[in-house]
């Protein structure tokens, strides 16, 4: 129970209860699809950007609570951001996922994001948490075809 | 939890000394006593492929131990008892579907080859431009994407036949789109989202009404009914090795051999010819003809096996006791609340597909996996029928006959643990 306790922090549940920022944007700058045809996890991501930096993102889709928070909490997080903000945070997230990173030295940054150090502990599920990000630097770099976890 | 002895169903009236020994059944596959996250195993995942039973394995073993060797070349002893094993299994599949006769049965890799084979073979020869495949709503994507290549290839068109809001086929419906432009049915005994079992002899007469030939996807059925094709009179029937508690890569082709013989080779090679010039090559009869390459001997041993213990427990007792099990998993997730069956059709195999209100089938997934039970969870192959109940996924419980009632009791604890991590 402890490990699903830190998969299913009560910040994800409600981000994935509530999620923050989930709808289109009006004729967004940036837009990319994403899909995970192992579960059928879908996910819009929206952005406008300005002097160089994320002015306003959304998102929208149906997924598990896990890639829908972590849409959500990714939205909070990159608002007003840099592109290389954006770029640093996003690998900083993935070494998150994927590797035990002891100490929280390299984890200041990260902010709410750390909820999801328990995803690691469930490999099939990184996918669903890391879903939301690769979408928006698709939606980032302007590619236009659906991105897929396969 | 106190909650969940509330939920517990009454007990039911002990079933008849000749029913089946669960505890006897589950001794004769190992794999079952393992505990996965520190809890006993609980695999309800059945549909997606069954455990093997001992006596599989000890087939398979034999064969690489004991008789390892090509097939139909050599004519020293060990090719000689490979091949007696190897037909030997393929008169154990006959008698299993009691096909009139063994070279009416093409080994494959499972239903997936048997129903891409007939679509390339049956296809190419048989299907034009303007002609119709006629398919349900409820297939799994290797009943549809075969079709829909043919189709594409050929410039025919798939129909699709709808199903009511119980995941039953409209029969009505499906005798409308039969036409003079059908050219065949392809449709599934036993639908492997929703557990419908489908009215396969009328669909069959009806097909035949109008000399349109029925090829059955019997992946979900094999394991659980008995099959016979000569009373179902279907043209074709296909099913797989590791859904009966085979091994994996193994599966059958049934055909009529007035069809076998008519239709063209699937893949060509080794062991499929009578003679090969550079000018002209003469195929072998049937089944032959649609063996190219070695085959999968020890596969087909071991399935060959499998058939023999499905027999020896006997499909009255399976059938027995896999209803008596649906109907207690079916009252007992109906007491979970929020939660919502998918597919309740009257006619029914013991698949309990369901959705349980705002959590994702994926979340559902996870945290029964940590108490050590196996669902499927996702789109099962089948996402027009996703689509058709307005959902992305649904989790699903397979049931099979080692399954017990403590299992689903299991099952339905971990939903409430579910839905308290949830807090709903």
């Amino acid at each position: 129970m402890n490990e699903l306790r830190e998969l299913y922090q009560e910040l994800i549940i409600d981000h994935s209860k509530r999620p923050r920022n989930f709808h289109p944007l009006p004729d967004p700058e940036h837009r990319a699809d994403g899909y995970n045809p192992l579960c059928g996890d879908k996910v819009t991501v929206y952005l406008n950007t300005e002097d160089g930096r994320v002015q306003d993102i959304s998102f929208q889709g149906s997924g598990c609570a896990i890639s829908t928070a972590s849409a959500s909490i990714m939205t909070e997080t990159l608002k007003g951001r840099s592109r290389d903000e954006v770029a640093a945070i996003f690998k900083k997230f993935h070494r998150l996922l994927t590797q035990d990173e002891t100490g929280t030295d390299g984890n200041t940054e990260l902010g709410k994001l750390v909820v999801f150090s328990g995803v690691r502990e469930f490999p099939l599920r990184v996918k669903c948490a890391s879903l939301p990000w690769h979408t928006m630097n698709a939606a980032l770099e302007r590619k236009s075809k659906t991105i897929s976890t396969e | 939890m106190s909650t969940v002895q509330n939920m517990a169903v009454p007990a039911r009236l002990k079933p008849p000394s000749s029913a089946l020994d669960v505890n006897a059944v589950r001794g004769d596959f190992p794999l079952l006593r393992q505990r996965v996250h520190g809890r006993p195993l609980v695999y309800l995942d059945n549909a997606a492929t069954s455990q093997k039973p001992q006596a599989v394995l000890e087939a398979m073993k034999h064969f690489y131990t004991e008789e390892c060797s090509n097939v139909h070349r050599g004519v020293h002893e060990l090719s000689e008892r490979a091949t007696r094993a190897y037909e030997a299994a393929r008169e154990k599949v006959r008698a299993f579907i009691n096909a009139r006769e063994a070279r009416e049965i093409i080994f494959v890799r499972g239903t997936t080859e048997a129903i891409n084979l007939v679509a390339q073979s049956y296809g190419r020869t048989q299907v034009k431009a303007g002609d119709e495949i006629l398919i349900t709503a409820m297939e799994h994507h290797s009943n549809i994407v075969p079709w829909q290549i043919l189709c594409q290839e050929k410039g025919a068109r798939l129909r699709v036949a709808p199903i009511n809001d119980a995941g039953e086929l409209l029969l009505d419906e499906f005798e409308k789109l039969l036409t003079s432009r059908t050219r065949l049915v392809a449709v599934t005994h036993v639908s492997n989202a929703l557990g419908t079992i489908n009215p396969v002899q009328q669909i069959v007469e009806k097909a035949h009404q109008r000399n349109v030939p029925v090829l059955l996807d019997g992946a979900q059925a094999a394991p659980h009914l008995r099959i016979d094709v000569q009373t179902l009179d279907c043209d074709f029937y296909t099913f797989s090795g590791h859904k009966a508690f085979g091994p994996t890569g193994i599966g059958v082709l049934y055909g009529k051999a007035q069809w076998l013989e008519a239709m063209p080779p699937y893949q060509g090679g080794g062991e499929m010819i009578s003679s090969v010039t550079f000018e002209k090559t003469t195929y072998n009869v049937i089944p032959h003809k649609f063996e190219a390459g070695t085959p999968n001997i020890a596969g087909t041993i071991g399935l060959g096996a499998a058939l023999d213990y499905l027999n020896q427990i006997g499909f009255e007792r399976i059938v027995a006791y896999e209803h008596e099990l649906l109907l207690y998993g079916t009252e007992a997730l109906s007491q979970v609340p929020g939660l919502q069956l998918i597919g309740t059709a009257k006619e029914k195999a013991a698949v309990l597909s369901f959705v349980l209100e705002g959590i994702h089938p994926h979340d559902v997934g996870t945290i029964l996996d940590r108490e050590g039970i196996a669902v499927r969870t996702g789109h099962h192959c089948a996402q027009p029928v996703m689509d058709r109940f307005g959902v992305s996924a649904t989790s699903r419980a397979s049931l099979v006959f080692y399954n017990t009632r403590e299992e689903i009791d299991a099952l339905v604890a971990g939903l409430h643990k579910v839905r308290e991590v949830f807090g709903t």
